[in-house]
C-alpha cells in the first residue's frame, strides 16, 4: 500500500499550543493532577481486616455449595451433567439407587476438586435441579492438596453455612425451586 | 600523654561525621518509604503500612518497612557474574557512594550550635564538618562529578550491553547538565560573592530575599539541571527500566545494588540541599529565625528545624514530580540542556553580574528603595522575556509529523511507475 493510498486516513498531531510551548502551565496543570490524587480516597481493601464488596451475589462465582430441598436432603439427582459440562474436570460423583420415591438416582459421593476448578459456572448452569450453586465466598484457602477436595458432607454444609445471607438462587433468577 | 590524644577539633568534627552519616543513611532508608507511600498515594493506593515492631502485631503505619527492606536486600546473594571487570566492577559502587557521602563535607546541616563552655566549644559551633573550607561549592562540584564516574565504572565495568548504554547516557547527560547547573550557581556566588556555602545562606538571610526571587531565572535552570544530575524522573534516561532492564546497575545485585540505590537517594537529598541552601534561603524564614550569629539552643535548633523542613519539601516535591512526567526523550534531553537551559542560564548570569556591577549607580541614581525594586525586577523581566523566547524558539525539540511524501515506500514506487 502507497502511504498515498486513499484507503489511509493520516492523522496530523496537533500543532503545540501557546501553553504547550512555554511548558510551565502544562508542568503546574500535571502537578496539580498529582497532588490531588495524593489526597483523594484511596481504592486499596486490606484484605483481611477488611472485606471487598461483592457486587451481586446471584452471579459472583465462588465456592461451590450443594443445595438441600424443603426435607434436608440433597438436591442433587446424580443425573452428571455437571461433570459433564465441567471444562475442568473437577467434579467426581458416584451414583446409586434413590432410597426416596421421587428420583430414581441420589449421588453416593459427590466431589469437587477446588484446585482443578475453575470457577466459570458451566456446572450451575447446567444443572437441571438446581442443585449445584457457587457462593459469593471468595477466600478459599487450605493446608493441603486433599483437603481442597471438597466431598458431599462438605458441600452440604456449605450450603447451611451459606444459606441465609445467600437463599438459593433459582427463584431469585426465575428458575425452578 | 596529650599528644596522643586526638585534639578538640578532631573529635568534634569526628562526632559530625557520625551524626551526618548515621542521619543521612536513615533518611535515606526512610526516604525510601516516603517515596514508596508518595508512589502509592498517588496512584490512589495505601502503600506499605503492614511492617511496624519485628515479632509484634504494632504495625506503625508501616515504619518498620525501610528495616525490612535493607534486611532483604542485604541477605540477597551478591552474586558477580563471570563476564565483569571484577576489580572496577566491585568499586564503582565504593566510588559513587563515598563520593556521595564525601559532597556533604562541605554543606552545613543547621546554622550552628551556641557555644558550650563546659565541652571548652568557646565559640559558635558551625554544623559543618568542614567549617573552614573556603571552595565549598566546588568541592561540591567536583565530588559530583566523581559521582558520575561511579555510574560510568559500573556500567562499563559490567560487560553488559544495557548497562553499557545507560552509562553512556548518563555520562552525556550528566556532562551536559553540569553547564546549566554550574550557570545557575554562578549567578548565586557571584551574588553573595563567596564560594562557601553558608556565607551564602547568610547572605540570604540577611537581606531577607532569597535567591530564587532575586534570580527566579536561575533558580529555574538551576532546578532542572539538579533534576537531571540526580537522574530524577523526567531526566531518569540512565536507568529508564523500560528501554535498558536496570540500566548502569542491570548486573548488580544485593549490597552491591544497595550501595548503588542509597548512592543515588543521597544525590537527590545532595540536590535537594543545594536548592534550598543556595535558592531558598537555607535555615532563614522571615520572622522566625533572625539573621546573624546563633546565641541560644532555641534559635540554633528553630534554624536547623526550618532548613530540615525545607529539605524535605524539595524531596517530597522532587517525588511528585517523578509521578506527573513522563521521561524526556533523549533528543530532548539534549535539546533541553543545550538549546534552552544553556542560553538561559547565560542570561541570568549576565543579568546578574549587571545588577551586581550597576548597583552602586542605580542606588546613586534612584535612591535606596527604587534601586533595590530595579534590582529584582530587572531579573523577573529577564526571565519572562527568556522562558517565552525559548518556549517560542524550541517546542519540543523534534517534529514527530511523518515524511509521507517522500517516504521510502514512495520513492520505490515512483522508480517502478518511471
Amino acid at each position: 500500500m502507497k502511504p498515498t493510498d486513499p484507503a489511509i486516513t493520516w492523522l496530523e498531531e496537533k500543532p503545540l499550543g501557546l501553553a504547550e510551548r512555554l511548558y510551565l502551565p502544562l508542568f503546574i496543570s500535571g502537578l496539580t493532577t498529582t497532588a490531588r490524587h495524593l489526597v483523594s480516597p484511596k481504592v486499596t481493601v486490606s484484605f483481611p481486616e477488611e472485606r471487598p464488596t461483592v457486587g451481586n451475589p446471584l452471579i459472583y462465582r465462588g465456592v461451590h455449595r450443594l443445595n438441600r430441598d424443603e426435607e434436608g436432603r440433597v438436591k442433587c439427582v446424580a443425573c452428571f451433567l455437571c461433570a459433564t459440562a465441567c471444562p475442568a474436570h473437577c467434579i467426581d460423583i458416584v451414583a446409586t439407587e434413590s432410597p426416596w420415591p421421587d428420583r430414581e438416582k441420589y449421588p453416593e459421593s459427590f466431589q469437587i476438586d477446588e484446585l482443578r476448578c475453575i470457577f466459570c459456572g458451566m456446572c450451575e448452569e447446567a444443572c437441571p435441579v438446581d442443585a449445584i450453586e457457587l457462593t459469593s465466598l471468595l477466600d478459599l484457602t487450605g493446608k493441603s492438596r486433599e483437603e481442597m477436595i471438597f466431598d458431599k458432607e462438605k458441600l452440604l454444609s456449605v450450603y447451611d453455612m451459606t444459606k441465609d445471607a445467600e437463599p438459593m438462587k433459582s427463584t431469585a433468577l426465575g428458575g425452578t425451586l | 600523654m596529650s599528644d596522643y590524644l586526638p585534639s578538640l577539633p578532631t573529635i568534634v568534627a569526628l562526632v559530625k561525621i557520625g551524626l551526618l552519616v548515621g542521619g543521612l543513611m536513615t533518611a535515606a532508608a526512610y526516604l525510601v518509604l516516603v517515596e514508596r507511600w508518595m508512589a502509592a498515594w498517588v496512584q490512589d493506593r495505601k502503600g506499605p503500612n503492614r511492617v511496624g515492631i519485628p515479632l509484634t502485631k504494632v504495625r506503625l503505619f508501616g515504619l518498620g518497612q525501610p528495616l525490612a527492606d535493607g534486611l532483604k536486600i542485604i541477605l540477597k546473594e551478591d552474586f558477580t557474574p563471570r563476564h565483569v571487570d571484577k576489580v572496577l566492577y566491585t568499586a564503582a559502587p565504593l566510588v559513587i557512594l563515598a563520593a556521595s557521602l564525601a559532597i556533604f563535607a562541605a554543606i552545613p546541616f543547621g546554622s550552628s550550635l551556641p557555644p558550650i563552655p563546659a565541652l571548652g566549644l568557646t565559640g559558635e559551633e558551625p554544623l559543618l564538618v568542614a567549617p573552614g573550607l573556603d571552595v565549598g561549592v566546588l568541592w561540591v562540584f567536583a565530588l559530583s562529578s566523581i559521582a558520575v564516574y561511579g555510574v560510568l565504572l559500573g556500567g562499563w565495568a559490567s560487560n553488559n550491553k544495557y548497562g553499557f548504554l545507560g552509562g553512556l547516557r548518563s555520562s552525556a547527560q550528566l556532562v551536559a547538565y553540569e553547564i546549566p547547573l554550574g550557570l545557575g550557581l554562578l549567578g548565586v556566588v557571584l551574588a553573595a560573592g563567596s564560594l562557601k556555602l553558608d556565607t551564602i545562606m547568610n547572605a540570604q538571610a540577611d537581606t531577607g530575599v532569597w535567591y530564587a526571587f532575586a534570580q527566579p531565572l536561575g533558580f529555574l535552570v538551576f532546578l532542572v539541571a539538579a533534576f537531571a544530575e540526580a537522574a530524577r524522573l523526567p531526566f531518569d534516561l540512565p536507568e529508564a527500566e523500560q528501554e535498558l532492564v536496570g540500566g548502569y546497575h542491570t548486573e548488580y545485585s544485593g549490597i552491591k545494588l544497595l550501595l548503588f540505590l542509597v548512592a543515588e537517594f543521597l544525590h537527590m537529598v545532595t540536590a535537594a540541599f543545594l536548592i534550598v541552601i543556595m535558592f531558598l534561603g537555607g535555615w532563614h524564614l522571615w520572622g522566625l529565625t533572625g539573621s546573624g550569629p546563633v546565641e541560644t539552643w532555641t534559635v540554633a535548633l528553630i534554624r536547623f528545624g526550618v532548613l530540615s523542613a525545607k529539605i524535605l519539601g524539595v524531596i517530597l516535591f522532587f517525588m511528585l514530580v517523578r509521578w506527573s512526567w513522563p521521561r524526556f526523550r533523549f533528543d530532548q534531553l539534549m535539546n533541553l540542556a543545550w538549546k534552552v537551559m544553556l542560553p538561559l542560564g547565560l542570561a541570568n548570569l549576565v543579568t546578574v553580574a549587571a545588577v551586581e556591577e550597576f548597583r552602586p549607580q542605580l542606588v546613586a541614581a534612584l535612591g535606596e528603595g527604587w534601586a533595590k525594586a530595579a534590582a529584582l525586577g530587572l531579573p523577573w523581566a529577564v526571565f519572562f522575556i527568556g522562558w517565552i523566547t525559548a518556549g517560542m524558539l524550541t517546542p519540543s525539540g523534534t517534529d514527530n509529523t511523518p515524511i509521507r511524501a517522500r517516504g521510502p515506500l514512495d520513492i520505490e514506487h515512483e522508480l517502478v511507475e518511471a
